[in-house]
């Protein structure tokens, strides 16, 4: 097969399996927050890696079988989902796109970087900004919430509790 | 560490093609395989290393069976909420850590967890001590943080990459960990006479086990780059112990110190009920799933 060709089949199975969505998160695809990181192609053979977000992650089997199921139906039945831990996952990875729709789903996107690798564990927080509101005026009722990747914070203008979708 | 950036997965295989996420810098090839089913596949650990593997994952696995069980006891929501998402983290360091152990010999995470009996598990005996009250839960999981992260920043630069690689990703999630014990440490040192008091006996209670996380075995001379020697992860304890403890005003407690041996199959009293409750379905109906 020309080069050509194969960079078109490849972007074909990226592009089915970039349409699976978080199930937890269902505005987000698996692209947006960066969990699909790459597609190959070998014949007939499909291998897609994805890299967990959390460690403990239940979510991660769900996607992997959505993944399969995905290109099952656009006709490819040999295909290997595998899980690579390295470089690990980080919220930097989070698409622009992604941001802007955890926002309209009312979960407020991760503020600033991961702050690994350049200092020590801070417990400095950046104000979360309402994703109802957009008030700044906002604060942490705790730093777990609902699923591994988000807290749960308070907005004390308009009242309403909300997610947080933690840096990491 | 090696990283391929569109890199053709086979050289000379023209009919081989790859497409990477572009904007995301470089992809490590998948390195580690979790799936049960295709282990083989992956990356298989020298029996050395499976060993120094059993060790960590047994740590993190046993503690996440003893934090499961706050689950609806703990103090207020959050906490249960917490918890349970410490010991969830927990259990995906475990899982990652046992199939590599498990790939020296063709076992899969599952049969490393649940088919293992008490002396063949390597947890250091912290980790395996009751919960006992809520100062109790966190004085264990203030020093096991500690102790965790301090390993897994250095194991990072493990020669070995599966190694390195779930290092990398568990310390991640261990800087929340961490961040919740001390939290709570502060908390309930500052608080009531008895929060105080009961914190204060928590650490009593539990810092006998402290000792042997940081002994050196007859592995760490075999594995030489490849594991983190404990001794020498006694500093950067002490010092984030230190800074927790003035700022908590608590003293670092005397008293003696416990024999250990969980890293040669030597358990305290509480691991075997422990995995009796965590083993009891899958030992009783083989391959339930549901």
């Amino acid at each position: 097969m020309l080069d050509a060709e194969m960079e078109v089949a490849v972007r074909r199975v990226w592009d089915i399996a970039a349409t699976v969505t978080d199930p937890e998160i269902p505005v987000l695809t698996i692209e947006d927050l960066g969990v699909l990181r790459r597609v190959d192609v070998c014949g007939t053979a499909v291998t897609v890696t994805l890299t967990p977000t959390y460690s403990g992650c239940p979510a991660m089997d769900t996607m992997s079988v959505d993944v399969r199921r995905a290109l099952a139906t656009a006709g490819y039945n040999d295909v290997t989902v595998t899980l690579a831990l390295a470089p690990a996952w980080t919220t930097d990875w989070i698409s622009e796109q992604g941001k802007i729709k955890l926002n309209e789903y009312g979960i407020a996107p991760p503020t600033g970087h991961s702050a690994r690798g350049t200092a020590g564990p801070v417990s400095l927080l950046l104000s979360v900004k309402c994703p109802r509101c957009s008030s700044l005026n906002t604060r942490e009722l705790s730093r777990f919430g609902s699923t591994s990747c988000k807290a749960l914070h308070e907005c004390r203008e308009c009242l309403e509790p909300f997610d947080y979708f933690k840096v990491l | 560490m090696s990283t391929t950036t569109g890199t053709p997965p086979a050289a000379g295989d023209t009919t081989a093609a790859t497409l990477t996420s572009d904007e995301h810098g470089n992809i490590e090839l998948g390195k580690l395989t979790l799936a049960a089913e295709v282990i083989g596949q992956g990356t298989v650990a020298p029996p050395a290393v499976a060993e120094y593997a059993l060790w960590l994952g047994d740590d993190a696995l046993v503690l996440a069976q003893n934090l499961g069980w706050w689950i609806s006891r703990a103090p207020e929501l959050e906490e249960d909420i917490a918890i349970g998402n410490i010991a969830l983290d927990l259990i995906g360091h475990a899982r990652s850590f046992l199939s590599y152990a498990g790939s020296a010999s063709g076992r899969t995470e599952d049969e490393m967890a649940y088919f293992r009996g008490e002396e063949e598990y390597r947890s250091a005996q912290l980790f395996e001590q009751a919960n006992g009250d809520f100062a109790h839960t966190i004085a264990r999981n203030f020093i096991a943080g500690c102790f965790q992260h301090a390993l897994y920043e250095r194991l990072q630069g493990s020669h070995d990459e599966t190694l390195a690689a779930i290092a990398a990703k568990s310390i991640k999630e261990v800087d929340y960990h961490v961040d919740h014990a001390t939290q709570w440490v502060l908390r309930l040192a500052g608080g009531t006479a008895k929060s105080r008091r009961r914190l204060i006996v928590g650490f009593a209670d539990v810092w006998p086990y402290v000792d042997e996380l940081f002994r050196d075995e007859p592995l760490n001379d075999e594995l030489a780059g490849v594991a983190v020697r404990q001794s020498t992860l006694r500093p950067a304890f002490d010092t984030r112990v230190a800074a927790v403890f003035a700022e908590a005003e608590l003293e670092v407690p005397v008293g003696f110190t416990a024999t250990g041996g969980g890293r040669v199959g030597k358990h305290h009293e509480t691991l075997g009920p422990l995995l009796a409750e965590m083993q009891v379905l899958a030992r009783q109906f083989p391959g339930a799933a549901w």
